[in-house]
């Protein structure tokens, strides 16, 4: 992990020696560019500026701080599976602080976190992991006899812009659940006067992350956010739209208990708790980690638990049925009055009456002519 | 034609007299549930539009799937089952009702909501009332309206006759029969219940005994909305329970009364008019057409007096051509 820290040398390096050093192919790393830029929802002819980006000299610095949290979001991020990934991201950007990652300990760190902030006033961007304890004036989390509160908005109000990665940061994740002793609060509520972008999930997709901070690297801005401060291009539509057994609950075949026919079968998992239609996330568009179908929670034959939803993870019980929520209803519905789709419909009606019209129109001023025509010559002689 | 004046008022007087007899025997609700019927509470608020009583009822009735264009204003055919509505081949159906930017659930205005139309099981069945041969019977005991293919001629007086379009005959067929639901009669002889209840994930259908479904109704239409109640599940009497939020429910039980009420139950957040359900009068029209047609010819006094009318009438038309 030294190496890290020590990132001087590798900036000297080319990036492609380096990628050659650690063992990862020109082609594999394009092939994760690919990926990648698909992830972000952008196009492809964007691949060369993302693969840019990422092999750019100037890295953005980043400090990463831990509240109130597991360090899974970390942990995930660290088993990415694409080879590589947590070096690439290492060195693309300039990881200055993290408590998971230094090798430093105790002062030294602190005045590596204090170092770099200076330095890098108002550029670097915070990455945010776990929730803010309130009560009691923030006791319950303290670093270096700082609280967490005292924490973010030292270096909060120092950042470019902020990442609240996990639920725990975004809204309080687990710490919140009712009786929240602790008063755990996530960032957007203590920070206002800065961006701050939410990537929930417990723990956060790694490439909902790697996704953001490449987006920003390689466009200079920040991706479009929903009104939860959430990227839209991981977090525009429900679990529950992109899921592989949607056909099963279009098809009204539900799993009834674990275990049975049903379930061996794949069957939708509504029934037994599924909060997918309910959840805003892509884990059914990337599989959660992009590991294969067998290894995000519905691929394993267990509901989704709405882990990165506000007022639905660690809030609803687990095997309670969600509120089926769809934005709008899909179009393949009976209508009330029985009418059939598809058919002529009043426009369409219009639309050809008006041709039927001007075909009529023409051919009776066509006939008036042709009868003139042939009275004329009689009347001339 | 030489009728005096007088004569013809006295045939009138024995028509009146006809009419007389049958307001006086019009008896207006008629029929009573029995006290083991059996029915369905459909709660359309908490439909999720699913289908899966759609699929089970086909699975269990032995129906085919059915294209139609539905499926083609999609572009594609014969990929899911897709009937526009209730059909020989389809028992039950889910419907859409829709609003403006269909935005919200259980919304009258820009929102949506499900209604799922199946055979009502009328206390009072009009289709019974119409049927020429007692295909169609009302079962005694469970009140679950029956159809007997043997005994059916095919003459579709039923299909006139139903305020609610359900029953459908298979014209396709070289010898077709009146297709509706018959509450899954052949599962609830086993032992079973409705399939449409038995696979619903979320209560929405639900069976029981009609008095007991008619009480959750009414429990149902005074919760408070946004509270929370435990839906039962399947069957009233399983025990099983799903914890839901409560929509602002219509105060209003469709089939409580409705032709006198039915045992198929129905609960919505937005008025039943814009659902496509018919309004009905509290007494179905087979009580009026039969309260007419037995009051006429009870004890068969109007008719001999009609008669009698008109023969007085004749003759005196006779005689005084003859005279």
């Amino acid at each position: 992990m030294g190496k890290l820290l020590t990132s001087t040398e590798s900036l000297e390096m080319s990036l492609s020696n380096e990628l050659e050093a650690q063992g990862v192919s020109r082609r594999s790393f394009l092939k994760f560019c690919t990926a990648i830029t698909a992830a972000m929802g952008l196009p492809a002819t964007m691949v060369a500026r993302v693969a840019d980006a990422i092999t750019s000299p100037t890295r953005t610095p980043v400090i990463w701080l831990h509240f109130q949290e597991c360090t899974g979001c970390t942990e995930s991020l660290l088993r990415a599976t694409h080879p590589t990934v947590e070096e690439l991201v290492l060195d693309m950007i300039s990881l200055d602080y993290s408590e998971t990652l230094c090798a430093a300990a105790g002062h030294q760190v602190e005045k590596s976190l204090n170092d770099s902030a200076k330095l890098n006033e108002g550029k670097y961007i915070l990455v945010v992991e776990g929730s803010i304890p309130m009560k009691e004036d923030g006791i319950y989390c303290k670093i270096a006899d700082r609280t967490a509160l005292d924490i973010l908005n030292d270096y909060g109000s120092r950042a470019a812009a902020i990442v609240a990665i996990g639920s725990c940061a975004s809204w309080g994740g687990v710490q919140s659940a009712s009786p929240n002793p602790t008063g755990a609060t996530g960032v957007n509520e203590i920070i206002k006067d800065k961006p701050v972008i939410n990537l929930p999930g417990c723990p956060a997709s790694p490439y909902n992350l790697l996704s953001t901070i490449l987006y920003y690297l390689t466009l200079g801005k920040l991706p479009q956010l929903d009104s939860k401060g959430r990227p839209k291009f991981a977090y525009g539509r429900l679990i529950h739209e992109h899921c592989e057994r949607r056909p099963h609950f279009d098809a009204g075949r539900f799993a009834l208990e674990f275990g049975d026919d049903n379930h061996r079968e794949g069957y939708c998992l509504y029934k037994l708790g599924c909060k997918g239609p309910e959840t805003y996330n892509n884990c059914s568009s990337i599989l959660f980690g992009d590991v294969g179908s067998g290894a995000w929670p519905v691929g394993t034959g267990h509901p989704c638990f709405g882990c990165s939803e506000e007022g639905v993870g660690f809030t609803k019980h687990i095997h309670e049925q969600a509120d089926v929520f769809t934005d709008s209803p899909p179009a393949s519905y009976a209508q009330i009055s029985g009418d059939k789709p598809g058919g002529v419909s009043i426009a369409g009606a219009a639309v050809a009456g008006a041709v039927g019209g001007v075909i009529l129109g023409a051919s009776a001023v066509a006939a008036k002519k042709m009868k003139s025509e042939e009275t004329a010559p009689e009347s001339d002689a | 034609m030489n009728l005096e004046r007088r004569d013809f008022l006295k045939v009138l007087s024995a028509g009146a007299l006809t009419a007389g007899n049958v307001t006086s025997v019009f008896a207006g609700i008629r029929k009573t549930l029995s006290a083991d019927a059996v029915g369905i509470l459909y709660d359309g608020t908490i439909c999720i539009g699913c289908k899966a009583c759609e699929a089970a009822c086909k699975q269990y009735n032995d129906m085919s799937p059915e294209s139609s264009n539905i499926e083609k204003a999609q572009g594609v055919d014969g990929i899911w089952d897709a009937s526009y509505d209730l059909s020989e081949k389809t028992l039950n159906k889910i419907k859409l009702y829709e609003h403006g930017d269909a935005s919200t659930r259980n919304s009258e205005e820009n929102g949506f909501a499900f209604v799922k139309r199946a055979c009502m099981h009328c206390v009072d069945p009009d289709c019974v009332s119409a049927c020429p041969v007692t295909a169609l019977t009302k079962n005694s005991v469970t009140g679950i309206v029956e159809y007997d293919k043997d005994a059916c001629i095919g003459c579709r007086y039923c299909m006139v006759a139903c305020p609610y379009n359900v029953p459908k005959f298979e014209y396709a067929k070289a010898v077709p029969e009146i297709q509706k639901c018959e509450m899954c009669n052949h599962r609830q002889v086993e032992g079973d219940i409705p399939a449409c209840c038995e696979f619903c994930p979320t209560g929405a259908s639900l069976f029981g005994k009609v008095t007991d479904l008619l009480e959750e109704a009414r429990k149902r239409v005074k919760l408070v909305a946004g509270s929370t109640y435990e839906y039962p599940m399947r069957s009233l009497d399983e025990g099983d329970v799903s914890p839901k939020t409560v929509a602002p429910y219509i105060n209003y039980i469709y089939g409580e009364k409705e032709g006198g009420g039915t045992q198929y139950l129905l609960l919505s957040a937005i008025p039943f008019t814009k659902l496509g359900l018919p309004e009905l009068s509290a007494t179905s029209s087979a009580s009026k057409s039969e309260a007419i047609q037995h009051g006429v010819y009870k004890g068969m006094v109007a008719p001999i007096a009609l008669l009698g009318g008109l023969l007085y009438g004749a003759y005196q038309t006779t005689k005084n051509s003859e005279g």
